[in-house]
């Protein structure tokens, strides 16, 4: 109620920067800028230029910097949020895409597409600890809840391959449906969710047994099965809902996190690709790849807000508080 | 037998309570020894059963036994032969581009390494073996020595020896791919069950390009055809295409210049399309990539040219960047020092699908692979933005059409708007119902 209240005064133009402050990053693959979005007024207020096709973007777990896959730079940037600077790079392997940041703070797990491994890269030391054979093109991380596990997905491989954090090696690999691309535990650490884009399906895993234990599909009236494609996805962290951005079907649909049902379809703009909360998660903020926009969702009504232009080709997200 | 519904809950179940199983014994998870007696599993399956469920429970019972033998101890050796014709290239006006020597094999390379990674941990072994016949070798015998390796043959040659290797005895229980000929009758009346065809058909190519028309409103088409048979064959099916999706064709013209182009076109041209009706694109037969090249900015009325030439549908390009492509392209250039072709990509499809069947079945025995395609589980992800899978009717791996220039992609066939009751990219090339293919049964 009062989240829709709060929309609802977005709407009308209203700034809230009392109650909302912060920032959605939006890393666009194909103008190697990052567009930095003000959560009150819901507009673009910095464009900050970074490395070639800035995929993966992530914020320190203190917010302190942001780090930033520089896919055809070959680097990982560690960029000043404040100033926008690029402070330093990290040693990232070849063409990283998508990377997850450990609960400790330090190390930053990253899947290096074209060489099908993933890198572990000490942020502080700003060292390589491992590297890990994967399968082909991996791309999707997530990291447990307890930091046990790292799981990156394979795209050609059709994998999640379990990572065992305390000896960097690999203990299991669970099938999944053609090119999985996002991978993320539920809240309570007990299920981890693995999106397969040409397979069009979610599997869920019991993170215990790492057997499979659901597989979701999606469907959308008017586009047929093989275009309704899971992507990246987001779940509130009060367990209930996961937000799947269906690809070039052009919607984002809301599953039970529960019942693992879908419950309804929110259109968006093309190819939406990857999505961001803010902090109280009121709204989410997609990256829409062909229209180069982002959409706002607000999260309590399910609805579209706003859309909001960015760079070309919007690939990823992260919230950022500044107060 | 066929593995049941990968999405049946029931399916689930089972898995879980192998899986559990394999974690206890602390074993990862996929691929490695599974030494659980069939008896546990049984007796655990049989345990969850209720009564109004017998039938169902027995019949996964049954596929217990698959999951146990499908995982053995030892792991799983997978040989795919790749057997060629030499057929030497036809002579063309053109030096700029010679056709590589490894066209094709090198696709199959790259499926293979691809196979081999997944493989890596699943405990499945990838081989390739390799052959090629010269123009006037015995492509029987060749056969026959590999068939009796490997059950699983990728078929790089002209649709007579095709046929006459699907024909062998040998061949009668295989899985044969057809990664170089497009021709439409080896989907249509001489298909043959054990032979699938990775490489779109020229139906596929021409309907690709008629949609395209269709779609830009330019629906009326002039047509050039060279001698080649294969010209011929592209020009027929141009021509089917053009009464498929109601377009006009205004005219067609053999090309039957003996003069070097590269000195004349400017002369030759003009006159050769002056007489040629109002059109709206001009569709160039040329399959050798002899002429075609020196057509564009040479024709008497400015107009678009297409088919061998200008915009080209194709099964690959080096321009395809879309849909995760990069990533192919780069590891494909990685490997043979070149860029990806039609026909490489056909051969790492084949060598995929393969693939794919063996790590979902978990097994190397011929016929549950080919099942295992042809059936409804089966898809491959072939980097053009959709699910590829094969046609139960003829053997045709269902694909979307890139239509290209040298220099990108202009379109994506089936294009927006060509609908169908089943499966979109069913506009392209020849539908269940049109199949005059008997081989496949009533599949």
């Amino acid at each position: 109620m009062l989240k829709s209240a709060l929309a609802s005064l977005l709407l009308t133009g209203a700034t809230l920067s009392h109650a909302f402050a912060g920032e959605i990053w939006v890393s666009n693959e194909k103008d190697d800028t990052i567009s930095v979005i003000d959560e009150a007024t819901l507009e673009v207020v910095r464009t900050i230029e970074v490395g070639e096709r800035p995929r993966g973007i992530t914020f320190a777990n203190d917010h302190s910097v942001l780090f930033l896959c520089a896919s055809d730079s070959d680097s990982v940037q560690v960029i000043d949020p404040e100033t926008g600077k690029v402070l330093h790079d990290l040693p990232s392997g070849e063409d990283p895409e998508q990377f997850i940041l450990h609960p400790d703070g330090k190390r930053l797990y990253i899947a290096n597409e074209d060489d099908a491994i993933t890198t572990v890269v000490d942020v502080e030391s700003r060292s390589v600890i491992a590297q890990i054979d994967v399968g082909i093109e991996p791309e999707g991380m997530a990291v447990s809840q307890d930091g046990k596990y790292v799981i990156t997905t394979s795209e050609t491989t059709n994998m999640a391959h379990w990572i065992d954090t305390a000896s960097e090696q690999i203990v299991a690999n669970t099938l999944v449906d053609q090119r999985p691309r996002h991978a993320e535990f539920t809240p309570d650490g007990k299920e981890l969710w693995v999106s397969a884009e040409i397979g069009g399906t979610i599997t869920v895993f019991d993170v215990e047994s790492k057997a499979e234990i659901a597989k979701i599909p999606f469907e959308i009236q008017g586009v047929h099965r093989d275009r309704v494609q899971p992507v990246g996805f987001e779940m509130t962290t009060d367990g209930k809902f996961v937000f799947v951005a269906l690809g070039p079907s052009n919607h984002v649909a809301v599953v039970d996190m529960k019942t693992k049902k879908v419950i309804d379809n929110v259109l968006v703009g093309r190819r939406v690709w990857h999505m961001a909360f803010n902090a109280d998660e009121s709204l989410l903020f997609t990256t829409n790849g062909l229209s180069g926009d982002v959409t706002v969702i607000d999260a309590a009504t399910q609805k579209p807000i706003k859309t909001i232009k960015v760079g070309r080709f919007p690939w990823g997200a992260a919230y950022r508080p500044t107060n | 037998m066929s593995p049941p519904r990968r999405d049946e809950p029931v399916y689930d179940k089972l898995s879980h309570s192998i899986q559990s199983m394999r974690a206890k014994n602390q074993y990862p998870l996929v691929g490695i020894d599974f030494g659980i007696p069939l008896l546990q599993i049984c007796v655990a399956v049989l345990a969850q059963a209720r009564v109004y469920a017998m039938l169902r429970w027995i019949s996964m019972a049954l596929f217990c036994l698959k999951c146990v033998t499908a995982y053995p101890a030892d792991p799983i050796d997978i040989s795919i032969g790749y057997l060629q014709r030499e057929v030497p290239p036809p002579a063309v006006l053109s030096n700029l581009d010679p056709l590589p020597e490894d066209e094709g094999l090198a696709g199959a390379r790259l499926g293979l390494a691809d196979n081999a990674t997944t493989g890596r941990f699943l405990g499945h072994n990838y081989t390739l073996e390799e052959q090629i016949v010269a123009q006037d070798g015995d492509i029987l015998a060749a056969a026959r020595t590999m068939l009796a390796q490997s059950k699983l043959l990728l078929l790089d040659m002209p649709k007579d020896d095709l046929l006459a290797i699907a024909d062998l005895p040998e061949a009668k229980d295989a899985v044969l791919f057809n990664v170089s000929d497009a021709d439409n009758g080896l989907r249509r009346d001489a298909c043959r069950a054990n032979l699938l065809h990775t490489l779109p058909s020229r139906a596929m190519l021409a309907d690709s390009l008629a949609q395209f028309a269709v779609w830009k409103k330019w629906p009326r088409w002039a047509l050039v055809a060279g001698a080649r048979e294969g010209d011929q064959a592209f020009a027929a099916a141009l021509e089917q295409s053009a009464t498929k999706f109601r377009l006009r064709l205004v005219e067609r013209k053999d090309w039957t210049f003996d003069a070097d182009m590269r000195r004349n076109a400017a002369r030759e041209v003009p006159l050769f399309t002056q007489d040629l009706p109002d059109h709206d694109m001009l569709i160039i037969a040329d399959e050798a990539d002899d002429y075609a090249r020196y057509i564009a900015y040479q024709t008497w009325q400015p107009r678009p040219v297409a088919g061998s030439s200008g915009l080209t549908p194709v099964a690959w390009s080096r321009v395809v960047e879309q849909h995760g492509a990069a990533q192919l392209q780069s590891r494909f250039a990685k490997l043979a020092e070149r860029s990806m072709r039609s026909i490489d990509y056909a051969a790492w499809a084949a060598v995929r699908s393969v693939g794919e069947a063996v790590t979902r079945t978990a097994t190397g025995e011929v016929t549950t692979l080919r099942d295992y395609m042809l059936g409804e589980q089966f898809e491959l992800a072939g980097f053009k933005g959709r699910k590829l899978t094969f046609r139960t009717w003829n053997g045709q791996l269902r694909q979307p059409i890139p239509l290209v220039t040298q220099r990108a992609v202009v379109a994506l066939a089936p294009l927006e708007g060509f609908l169908h009751q089943f499966n979109e990219l069913d506009t392209l090339g020849v539908d269940r119902p049109e199949s005059s293919c008997a081989a496949f049964g009533s599949q």
